[in-house]
């Protein structure tokens, strides 16, 4: 099943706000990226750089109180469902002001507050516990969604299967949103499935499954969309295959010798970023003096958090024996 | 507080169903746990308290135990059935990189309060597959506690302090132990402090130091020694993580010599740490090296003549206690 952004056009506002939550998380990328590289920031990161319009669509999509489930790639989704940047930052560069309070690392931020129930480091292990949030909704009989994100490589493991499964058995209110940036770790996904969309996938366990452009955010929008109301109403889960691209590789500071030069320049020149800046200057919605003005408030923001996060004190020491436990009677800590 | 005598599968399924009556949050999830499959400690439950509350699942372990803690991230009190301990390789990341790690990680902003109940068939011939006892891989893992209950009473009350801790908590049950009977007291709100040994028979002259399946065997080995004259302790731990170090110190003070038994198998096992620990804190008052007795290194055989080998029996504990005495084990046979 394609997805050709059946239905309206998101209205300027909405299309405004995307911009803006994608301009922000390629700032806070780059930021990151440029500190990295000189030496200043000391921090492992797993770039989303290129995935932007994903995570900006979970950002227009989703109310605050919807859970989502992402992965150590997860600088864009946790901008998207508006977790500060300080405690993004934070959290990444071991501070006291981040989400965990240094705790975590880059891998394993979460903020119940934003609905951002947890960040997995182990591939293919978010699915299962998306399951669980949304047991517990329908339990609860609210009508909260849950989104789990993953990449093209999850989708071999056992655990997703496991999980999609139980998803379409019960008809829970979760949405399968792989970011599929064509690489699982190094390796093209050509070479690791059969089928040639994921997408497909979806047909094993019962549930729709839709392939989207993931670098449109307005066909983002559509897709996202229906896959949230059916959550929401009742109607089960769905599988969306958002086909799109990572620039900088697996891990910061990947060579990417496995990335054919003529695929980068081709992803380059459908960058979701700049493409959307273009199109929403030709279709008038914004100005390019609005444009600069988002553009600048991006940057802005993000020498503000990471000034902040640079002021504050890296984690405490007593932070190690704190949290291991509830009640660490008699256990080793 | 009223008791009633009753086996350690009826004191299971007590336990469960009062916590399933006392809870809105308690609700069960595993393979064939629900009625008319259930044979075991979750039978008539879901007869009971409905589908919804004591769930099916497809046979997926890693799906069973992520969607407990999803569930136990918004406020419920999940407990899984992996039905057999050898399935939960299957589920150990969802177990150990996510309910164990998850408070810390957080910063204690999300917490995934499950409890997971396993099976141990060891000694009953199902093969190297269906037997073991893996609770020193759960030990190893900062953030989970660990659970062995031997007696009816215990795993009452320990099964209903596992349900409502506040932390993911593993139980195992022994299958060989399940149909033993005890009393056990039914008062719903009956529960014992995890982290809390019990010394079960009184001795002076070694403690035996143990937990689960290996409780039998000590009392055994005990009431054999006690022949020979030899007065032997018997400490169940009950609970490996939190583990009663305190008492374990206290009654190795007082004999003097330990040995720890256990089902699971003796190299890297439970022992080697309780002996480390018991060596490094009295090295001056011990009498004789912590022997340990625990399973042969082996993949555990189908055939009874050969599994029989692998388990820690009568002879071979009374043969250890004979040499932190300085006895010749040869006087009662076996190998250590």
């Amino acid at each position: 099943m394609e997805n050709d952004r059946q239905g309206a056009a998101p209205s300027a506002d909405v299309q405004r706000r995307l911009y803006e939550l994608m301009v922000l998380m390629k700032a806070a990328d780059d930021r990151l990226s440029k500190g990295i590289a000189s030496g200043e920031l000391q921090c492992v990161y797993w770039p989303p750089r290129g995935q932007e319009a994903i995570a900006a669509a979970v950002g227009v999509c989703l109310r605050t109180d919807d859970q989502l489930v992402t992965t150590y790639r997860g600088l864009h989704d946790l901008i998207g469902k508006g977790v500060p940047l300080v405690e993004i930052y934070g959290e990444m560069l071991g501070r006291q002001v981040g989400a965990s309070r240094g705790k975590g690392g880059t891998m394993h931020i979460a903020r119940p507050e934003s609905g951002v129930a947890m960040s997995t480091g182990i591939v293919g292990a978010g699915p299962p516990v998306a399951v669980g949030l949304a047991m517990a909704a329908q339990r609860k009989g609210i009508d909260r969604v849950t989104v789990v994100s993953f990449g093209d490589g999850a989708t071999n493991t056992g655990s997703f299967h496991e999980a999609a499964n139980m998803a379409a058995l019960w008809d829970l209110p979760v949405v399968l949103l792989c970011q599929n940036n064509l690489y699982g770790e190094m390796t093209p996904v050509e070479h690791t499935m059969k089928v040639e969309t994921i997408a497909e996938r979806a047909q094993a366990y019962g549930m729709p499954g839709v392939r989207v452009d993931g670098n449109d955010p307005l066909a983002m929008v559509a897709a996202l969309e229906e896959a949230v109301d059916r959550a929401r109403s009742g109607g089960g889960p769905t599988l969306l295959d958002c086909v799109t691209f990572r620039f900088r590789g697996h891990y910061f500071g990947d060579p990417m010798a496995y990335i054919p030069a003529e695929q980068m320049a081709a992803a380059q020149l459908a960058d979701p970023v700049p493409s959307f800046r273009a199109a929403l200057a030709s279709t008038g919605i914004c100005s390019e003096h609005e444009l600069e003005e988002l553009d600048q408030a991006a940057v802005a923001a993000v020498e503000e958090a990471l000034a902040t996060v640079l002021a504050a004190e890296p984690a405490s020491a007593d932070e190690l024996s704190r949290d291991v436990y509830a009640d660490p009677t008699n256990c080793p800590v | 507080m009223d008791e009633q005598v009753m086996s350690q599968r009826e004191a299971l399924n007590l336990a469960l169903d009062q916590a399933l009556a006392a809870d809105e949050r308690v609700l069960l999830l595993g393979e064939d746990i629900a009625d008319p499959g259930a044979s075991g400690p979750t039978k008539g439950l879901s007869t009971r308290y409905g589908a919804d509350r004591v769930l099916d699942t497809p046979i997926s372990e890693a799906a069973i135990l992520g969607a407990a803690i999803g569930m136990a991230m918004d406020g419920f009190l999940p407990v899984a059935e992996i039905m057999i301990m050898d399935f939960i390789g299957i589920a150990a990341d969802q177990l150990i990189n996510n309910a164990a790690k998850l408070r810390f990680m957080t910063g204690g902003r999300v917490t995934a309060p499950i409890t997971v109940r396993t099976q141990v068939y060891g000694g009953l011939g199902t093969g190297a597959t269906h037997s073991q006892s893996l609770e020193a891989w759960f030990m190893h893992i900062p953030g989970l506690k660990v659970i062995v209950p031997a007696t009816p009473r215990d795993a009452k009350g320990l099964l209903t302090s596992a349900i409502f801790d506040e932390d993911p908590c593993l139980v195992l049950e022994t299958i060989r132990l399940q149909g033993q009977r005890g009393p056990v007291p039914l008062d719903p709100s009956f529960s014992i402090p995890l982290g809390q040994g019990e010394v079960k028979r009184p001795g002076t002259d070694v403690t035996l130091v143990t937990y689960g399946r290996g409780l039998v065997e000590s009392l055994n080995a005990a009431a054999a020694l006690e022949a020979e004259g030899v007065s032997a302790e018997v400490l169940d731990l009950r609970t490996l993580v939190p583990l009663d170090v305190p008492l374990l110190l206290e009654c190795v003070s007082r004999t003097r010599r330990a040995v720890v038994v256990h089902d699971a198998i003796q190299f890297a096992g439970p022992g080697a740490e309780i002996a480390a620990m018991v060596q490094e804190e009295l090295f001056d008052v011990l009498e004789a090296p912590v022997l340990r007795v625990g399973a042969r290194f082996v993949p555990n055989p189908g055939s009874a003549a050969l599994e029989a080998q692998v388990y820690p029996s009568v002879d071979r504990i009374v043969s250890a206690v004979r040499r932190t005495l300085g006895k010749p084990a040869a006087e009662v046979g076996g190998d250590v």
